[in-house]
């Protein structure tokens, strides 16, 4: 029986095999290799990109993104938990509608968006500070909070809530004891879904941060762009990936510890 | 309330589908030729345009209507962004609008056509002043034989002339205490490179380490004051009035002057960056006849014209510069510096030449300027010590659960 | 515990649309303006639109970027609805190996992906254009739709294939008929997401076409150099208008739909 169904696996291996094996694999061999200017079939293997990241500035920059990942994470959480549980709340006829109005700003063009928001931070004096950056990426990341978490919660089974109701738990016990944690699976997607993208974004922070502000996504851009140094860039591209994989890890281990292990999008 | 989504709805249904009439008309349609232009982003005229009492929606329209050919538009937002796309092979460009240091480049690498000068009967209408200049800053290759300038222009200060009291002719002025954090410094390591080195009287093309290196110190002597480097959106808001001085081009200042009155626009006495922007030919172009039809059509007066009033740069077509700075631009410094200063030797400029490898080094410096002054590596560590921590507590939590 | 929603529950709902939004009016409020640059209003005109209609480098832009995203959203949601179910019926293994190259896309920052799509493409000599484009965004979004899909799958009761089957299915009419309606909110929720990622890409299109093919974001970015012309604005204004207005038709479609569906449920 199964036979026909697992078949349908198939082609999508092929089709990974082909678009995201091998373009990654080529990144990685870019990162390990040196080639002459101007004869770019002679090569040779070497470290020297991945030694030449570990400067001083690289490591900064590499660490401003972070830092700055992790404070639009953790604002997108708090303030993103309350949204997702109040429209969880609300008449169950609008949900759907309320949700779609939450993503439609998202296909407004970034850049659009991110120039309305200077616009509008250069009036209340806040453009080119922090501040300003970190309100453009949690404006741009928050709904990748909301969605997840509203998923889950929505699929808490009601019926564990009234029980502990009636076990004599008040509305906020109910809430700490039951809902939060069966959530974890949501809010562990959505610091997933917010952090990963925050940590190479460089547009935002470029836009509205001014030109000070350089970031780990910046500098693989550059490479490519504007230095022609494509081997340096598939090095610093590749230790992302790699403190991204790490950060994966963490993420599966506490959620597994917590309940539920798996990334639940939806 | 039906009423006005039903009519939104009209409007975009029928956007899209001239949209897609376009599409049609070009792509699979009877053997028309086809024309791959290359340009900067903005930098032709999009405003319509009446040639012979016929009016085309704007430049592009007007050369496929007039030619009866179809022309794919590509924009860049750098010349090596341009670069890196020509070098990629697969795009085969027609008509390309670099600035004068890549074009050095592209020559060099012998990428282009020389042009045929027979097909370009326009060419005589281009300023010599130009056409001399670019010979004399790049003596070593035949520039001349392989490009037709489209824009040109210098760098200098945009200011606010009723906020900045003090005379605007020198560099130095981005320096004073005075105007701190209402400066906007341009985010591009050779134009903000190029204010040190000449404030401090170097050339811009300097290998010098040592030149570089106090350049750089200048530049974060700087920082404190500066509001912010800007790429883009100088233009908007310089013209809003979010600060007092910036660096731009002459161009950009132009436009600035002419949406925001309150603008003016100086070049420093220790001389500036002098540029220009031309059409070239690539030799991967597929289509050279219809390429330096393009480049004539480009330069012909209406054109010229529509092009200048439209993207506001300073054109080198004397004929319709003249025009025009005796309608429009007559008291717009930033469009006609040239003539007096610039050709005229009062004013030092330089061309930029090509880094080639070097910009790694350019790239360096700039690299340290924009540095953050903390050092974030404490944080950094401590934070992986604290999540490291967390994610033991909650596994040594769970193992005690476990017990009953 | 079936509480209604306080009043400071709505409130907060509202402060967050308001700041969701904040940006969006701006942009539809100086597609109105005269003047070219945003931030200073110095009078209200529809030119912008009149010119939307005229100008073909946007209109260029705005067909690529559609057509683009129906098509890569479709593609991708039907190959990642079926891998998902395929992956859904294999040994744990096989599904580990899967699903973790499957989400490389998703956690790798769009310039390393954006590259390596252009490193292959080069390498085994293809010219980029419109099919590169639409390859590379059938490859970032399929990983969204089996992420979105497979718990569904993963929740769902696995008798059901059985019952259909003893009722007499093949496996095809179970699979049409079980399985996709029960996994019918991922599959939308997965289309929804690929369609949100392919409309507003910028880095992964621009390494990854050329030829004139081209989309709003590319333009808008090399628009950017020198000044964003109000045109986009109005262009933005209108998409939100339809959006908007699609929103509330499914809305009100959905709740007819149920107002039937108890209505019958009454009559019973």
């Amino acid at each position: 029986m199964n036979r026909t169904i697992k078949a349908l696996l198939y082609p999508y291996v092929v089709w990974i095999a082909m678009m995201i094996v091998v373009p990654f694999f080529l990144i990685f061999f870019y990162s390990i290799t040196q080639s002459r200017p101007d004869s770019p079939a002679i090569f040779r293997f070497t470290l020297q990109h991945y030694r030449e990241f570990f400067k001083t500035e690289n490591i900064n920059i590499l660490s401003k993104s972070v830092i700055l990942a992790v404070e639009t994470t953790i604002l997108c959480l708090v303030l993103g938990y309350p949204a997702a549980w109040i429209i969880s709340k609300t008449n169950v006829n609008i949900q759907n509608m309320i949700l779609l109005l939450f993503i439609l700003p998202m296909w407004i063009n970034m850049l659009l968006r991110t120039y309305a928001w200077q616009v509008i931070l250069s009036r209340t004096g806040l453009l080119y500070t922090d501040t300003a950056v970190v309100i453009g990426m949690v404006y741009n990341f928050i709904p990748f909070m909301v969605l997840p978490i509203y998923t889950a919660i929505t699929k808490i089974d009601k019926s564990l809530i009234e029980a502990a109701n009636d076990l004599g738990a008040s509305s906020k016990e109910a809430f700490l004891k039951v809902v939060f944690p069966l959530s974890m699976p949501g809010v562990i997607t959505g610091i997933v879904m917010v952090f990963l993208p925050a940590v190479s974004s460089f547009a935002i922070p470029r836009l509205l941060g001014g030109g000070q502000y350089v970031l780990i996504g910046n500098l693989i851009e550059k490479q490519f762009y504007l230095l022609n140094n494509w081997n340096f860039g598939s090095a610093v591209s590749v230790i992302l990936m790699i403190l991204i994989l790490i950060s994966m890890r963490f993420m599966r281990k506490s959620g597994e510890i917590s309940g539920r292990g798996g990334a639940i999008l939806w | 309330m039906k009423r006005f989504f039903l009519v939104i709805f009209t409007v975009v249904a029928v956007f899209f589908i001239t949209a897609c009439s376009n599409k049609n008309q070009g792509g699979n349609d009877s053997g028309k030729q086809v024309l791959n232009v290359f340009n900067w982003g903005e930098y032709i005229g999009f405003d319509p345009v009446t040639i012979n009492g016929v009016t085309y929606d704007n430049v592009i329209d007007a050369f496929e209507k007039i030619y009866n050919v179809k022309v794919n538009y590509e924009t860049f937002d750098s010349n090596e962004a341009m670069y890196t796309k020509l070098i990629a092979g697969d795009a085969r460009y027609d008509v390309i609008i670099p600035s004068d240091y890549m074009i050095e480049r592209l020559i060099k690498q012998d990428r282009l056509n020389k042009l045929d000068f027979s097909l370009i009967p326009n060419y005589s209408l281009i300023s010599q002043d130009i056409v001399n200049k670019l010979d004399e800053e790049y003596p070593d290759i035949e520039m001349n034989d392989y490009v037709v300038p489209y824009f040109y222009g210098t760098v200098g200060i945009v200011y606010d002339k009723t906020k900045v009291t003090k005379t605007v002719d020198s560099w130095s002025i981005l320096w004073d205490e005075d105007y701190k954090k209402k400066i906007f410094m341009y985010d591009s390591q050779r134009d903000s490179l190029m204010v040190a080195l000449k404030l401090l009287g170097y050339s811009m093309n300097t290998h010098d380490l040592d030149e570089l290196q106090q350049a750089k110190e200048k530049l974060i002597e700087q920082k404190p004051l500066v509001y912010a480097y800007v790429g883009d959106s100088v233009n908007q808001q310089m013209i809003d009035g979010e600060a007092y001085l910036a660096v731009v081009y002459s161009g950009d200042a132009a436009y600035i002057m002419y949406n925001n009155p309150n603008m003016s626009f100086a070049i420093p006495k220790e001389g500036t960056n002098f540029w220009i922007d031309s059409m070239v030919i690539p030799k991967t172009s597929q289509n050279v006849e219809l390429a330096h039809k393009f480049i004539n059509f480009m330069i012909s007066p209406e054109i010229a014209r529509a092009n200048t009033e439209y993207v506001m740069y300073t054109t080198p077509v004397e004929q319709v510069f003249n025009e025009v700075i005796e309608e429009d631009w007559a008291n717009n410094y930033a469009y006609n510096p040239t003539i007096i200063d610039v050709f005229g030797g009062n004013i030092q400029t330089e061309v930029f030449r090509d880094p080639g490898d070097f910009i790694k080094e350019y790239d360096k410096i700039w690299s340290e300027v924009l540095s953050p002054e903390r050092n974030y590596i404490v944080p950094i560590v401590i934070g992986g010590v604290v999540i490291i921590g967390l994610v033991a507590y909650l596994v040594l939590k769970k193992r005690k659960n476990r017990v009953y | 515990m079936v509480k209604g929603l306080k009043i400071q529950h709505k409130i907060y709902l509202g402060l967050m649309f308001l700041f969701l939004y904040a940006p969006i009016f701006v942009l539809v409020l100086y597609s109105f303006n005269a003047s070219e640059a945003m931030g200073r209003w110095t009078g209200f005109t529809l030119k912008w639109y009149r010119e939307l209609f005229r100008s073909d480098v946007i209109k260029n832009a705005f067909y690529y970027t559609i057509i683009c995203a129906i098509i890569s959203t479709i593609v991708s949601t039907v190959f990642g609805t079926v891998a998902a179910i395929g992956i859904y019926y294999h040994k744990k293994r096989v599904q580990d190996y899967v699903l973790n190259v499957n989400y490389l896309p998703v956690i790798n920052p769009d310039i390393v992906t954006a590259v390596s799509l252009m490193l292959l493409y080069i390498s085994v000599g293809i010219q980029r254009g419109f099919t590169t484009m639409v390859l590379a965004h059938i490859m970032f979004s399929t990983p969204y739709v089996i992420l979105s899909v497979l718990p569904r799958l993963q929740a769902m009761d696995p008798h059901l294939i059985d019952a259909a089957q003893d009722l007499g299915a093949t496996q095809l009419q179970a699979v049409r008929k079980v399985i996709i309606p029960e996994i019918m909110p991922g599959i939308i929720a997965g289309m929804l997401i690929a369609f949100t990622m392919s409309i507003d890409d910028f880095v992964i299109s621009y390494f990854n076409t050329s030829g004139g093919v081209t989309n709003l974001s590319i333009e808008i970015f090399n628009m950017a150099k020198r000044r964003i012309r109000p045109t986009v604005n109005a262009l933005a204004t209108l998409m939100v208008a339809v959006i908007v207005m699609f929103v509330f038709i499914i809305n009100r479609i959905g709740s007819k739909k149920k107002m039937e569906y108890r209505l019958k449920e009454d009559e019973k």
